[in-house]
């Protein structure tokens, strides 16, 4: 795969041979970063084709030179706004890697409750622990280029778009939601087996992955293109799933955090 | 001439999270010796609060990626106890032979691609690839067998999509379970082969008296549930876990930290070998004693040994779990669940430990009180004892500064630290 022409091909001005690649995590489980050596049978190939410089994970080099930024996890300190504003001013691309980093993911539940020093009290007591109120993307604080949905992302997807940022390929998401490649999939929908499920609302990409497993989606890869999230809270109703049901999904991941807010006012109102 | 040596490391590479170690020695005698976490807090505990039980185990797997299956199963397990759901024969073996190649590919991921580059002298297991192919492609073939049954039983390997209170929304194909069967049986000379070329590295030689926390089992070597025993001679129940952690906060640290008989414990593979020797497979238990590895053992470094025993237990174990699961006939996967007010603990023993989950449920439900005490958190005071005590001896054996920073960090990474998920 490596490229040795001097073509000067480019994509988002990095050239096409062998980029400077660098993981770094914020707020999160890692576990968007651990997917990639999670891939075993392709994770050579994958290898072959960028030039790894700094992953905290997996190696002790660390190099501040590097091209490609992916960059895990949900800002929720101070000091993370400066690590992160340190990699977007070195990066030539950031890469915003899973739902913690595109909307905040699981972290931005705890930006529900009303009273943050509730939050910290609950788990620390009286021991004071720094911490942002809000656990907030990476777009809240710095431009970011590239996004990759998912919580955790799907290898096979992070694959396909390395490869093409690689090789100056445009990278298209998929607009269409997880319903569409539910029903290629064949799999029996879950509302008919009385599962609640976000896939009407979800953008694709992840092959129905839940919805495969009989499990429901719960919206980790966020809206897709046109999503009617006012048609999806009367299927949810028409099946019997409670507002509450329906918040809890919708709130989950961060991706409809603006839709959630409205739901979840609309309920205490009541 | 008076000399003041500063080992200061930022950030600790392979390992899961953020931590820093601190050494300061002046004339050959310890000053300082501190391990420091620095985590983000994500704040789960509260997150919780408020949200209907099926809510639980899909958010609170969401703690960690390396061991999100153990979360999962752990809070399931707190749900169902709480609620009174006995697990049937099925789900149990199932819940069991995924945990168990959660281990494996955990242990391997650790052994392999973060404690091995110390052992040979390379900054990762990247040029590994190049000088030593046939040990990264042994690796990583024993990681993607843990990880395919994982895919196959949980349907998911991380963030599992398949665990559900009450059982499984589906139970995978019997002939899937055949073909992992197979490669099981392959992966015993894979394992083998690991434990020749661990054979090749020097283990340091240090230990420290210490106590091990861990489950007891009563006719196996326990992984779900039952009690909770201490190498000093504590016995507790499950729902009693509170009394084996006593968490405090510390000022060096966003994790909180633990104690039990002494100032700091430990859990994790070597905490469950010391206390659960005689249940090992033998097969298993042979390889320790080739290493000279039986309780009580109080070398911390011995921990990556007690994973490669524990890797050679569960590909045994997981081949008896199949041959059942194939021998009978599939019952209903999931059980239905009626929620109802009180208390539930789950423990489990997840790679790194003992971890507990206990949420505290309304009527309806939902949780108005969440406790999760994950195993890397009771460590890391046994880690800051351990660390004292090893750079006071190594300094006073005028050991260079390079091999102090070395051995300090090899000393973290045999803990196997997951402080991401300490923190949560
Ligand atoms: S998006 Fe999900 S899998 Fe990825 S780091 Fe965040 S919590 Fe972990
Ligand atoms: S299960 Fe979900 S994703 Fe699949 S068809 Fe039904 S609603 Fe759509
Ligand atoms: S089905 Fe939904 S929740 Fe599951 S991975 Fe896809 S988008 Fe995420």
């Amino acid at each position: 795969m490596q490229s040795t022409s001097n073509k000067v091909s480019t994509y988002l001005g990095i050239p096409v041979a062998r980029p400077k690649v660098a993981f770094f995590e914020l707020s999160s489980c890692e576990g968007c970063q651990l997917q990639m050596v999670n891939n075993e049978a392709t994770l050579l190939d994958f290898l072959s084709l960028v030039e790894i410089v700094a992953f905290r994970e997996a190696m002790t080099e660390q190099a501040d030179d590097y091209q490609i930024a992916f960059v895990e996890g949900s800002v929720t300190r101070a000091d993370e706004v400066e690590r992160l504003r340190k990699i977007r001013s070195i990066a030539k691309v950031l890469v915003a890697l899973g739902s913690c980093a595109c909307f905040g993911g699981v972290n931005q539940l705890k930006n529900r409750f009303q009273d943050p020093a509730w939050v910290k009290k609950q788990v620390y007591g009286t021991h004071v622990v720094e911490s942002n109120d809000q656990a907030q993307p990476l777009e809240a604080f710095v431009p970011v280029d590239l996004r990759i949905f998912g919580c955790p992302v799907k290898k096979e997807e992070v694959e396909k778009i390395v490869t093409n940022v690689v090789l100056g390929k445009s990278v298209v998401l998929p607009k269409y939601p997880v319903c569409m490649e539910c029903k290629a999939n064949k799999n029996t929908c879950l509302f008919d087996i009385g599962e609640p499920c976000l896939g009407p609302i979800t953008r694709g990409g992840c092959d129905s992955w839940c919805p495969n497993s009989r499990m429901g989606c719960w919206g980790c890869r966020g809206p897709a293109e046109d999503a009617n999230v006012e048609q999806m809270k009367e299927i949810m109703k028409k099946n019997g799933f409670s507002e509450e049901t329906m918040l809890d999904r919708l709130e989950c991941f961060g991706g409809f955090a603006k839709h959630a807010d409205v739901l979840r006012k609309s309920i205490t109102a009541k | 001439m008076k000399t003041t040596r500063t080992i200061d490391i930022h950030h600790i590479t392979r390992v899961e999270g953020h931590g820093n170690i601190k050494i300061v020695i002046r004339d050959g005698k310890l000053e300082e010796a501190r391990w420091e976490v620095v985590e983000t807090p994500r704040f789960f505990e509260a997150m919780l609060v408020g949200k209907k039980w099926e809510n639980a185990p899909w958010i609170s797997g969401r703690i960690c990626g390396i061991c999100s299956i153990g979360h999962t199963l752990a809070s399931i397990r707190a749900i169902e106890n709480a609620f009174g759901i006995v697990p049937t024969e099925q789900t149990r073996k199932l819940r069991l032979l995924l945990k168990h190649m959660e281990t494996l590919q955990s242990h391997i991921l650790h052994l392999y691609f973060l404690a091995v580059p110390d052992f040979l002298n390379v900054g990762s297991v990247f040029p590994l690839i190049g000088s030593h192919p046939d040990v990264v492609a042994r690796a990583a073939q024993m990681k993607q067998l843990a990880n395919d049954v994982c895919d196959c039983i949980g349907g998911r390997r991380m963030h599992p999509t398949r665990t559900v209170v009450g059982g499984f929304t589906m139970v995978p194909e019997k002939k899937e379970l055949v073909q992992f069967r197979t490669r099981l049986k392959d992966a015993t000379d894979d394992l083998l082969r690991t434990v020749e070329l661990f054979r090749t590295f020097a283990v340091p030689d240090f230990t420290r008296e210490t106590e091990f926390v861990s489950l007891k089992g009563d006719k196996s070597y326990p992984f779900i549930g039952g009690d909770l025993a201490s190498t000093d001679g504590v016995t507790r129940r499950e729902h009693e876990y509170r009394l084996m952690t006593n968490e405090y906060t510390v000022e060096q640290s966003t994790s909180k930290w633990s104690r039990l008989s002494r100032a700091s414990f430990a859990v994790g593979a070597l905490a469950r070998v010391n206390n659960n020797f005689d249940f090992l497979h033998p097969a298993a238990k042979e390889i320790a004693a080739s290493f000279g590895l039986k309780p009580m053992n109080h070398n911390p470094y011995m921990n990556n040994i007690a994973q490669l025993v524990e890797c050679v237990h569960v590909a045994r174990e997981s081949i008896t779990l199949i041959d059942e699961l194939t021998g009978s006939t599939w019952q209903e996967p999931r059980q239905p669940v009626s929620p109802k007010s009180g208390i539930g603990v789950g423990a489990v023993e997840v790679p790194r430990g003992i971890l507990y989950h206990s949420y505290e449920f309304d009527n309806e439900g939902r949780i108005t009180h969440c406790d999760c005490v994950i195993p890397t958190s009771q460590n890391h005071a046994n880690i800051q004892h351990d660390l004292k005590k090893l750079a006071e001896q190594y300094a006073s054996q005028g050991k260079q500064d390079r091999d102090i920073e070395l051995l300090a960090q090899m000393l973290v990474r045999s803990y196997d630290p997951c402080i991401s998920c300490s923190v949560h």
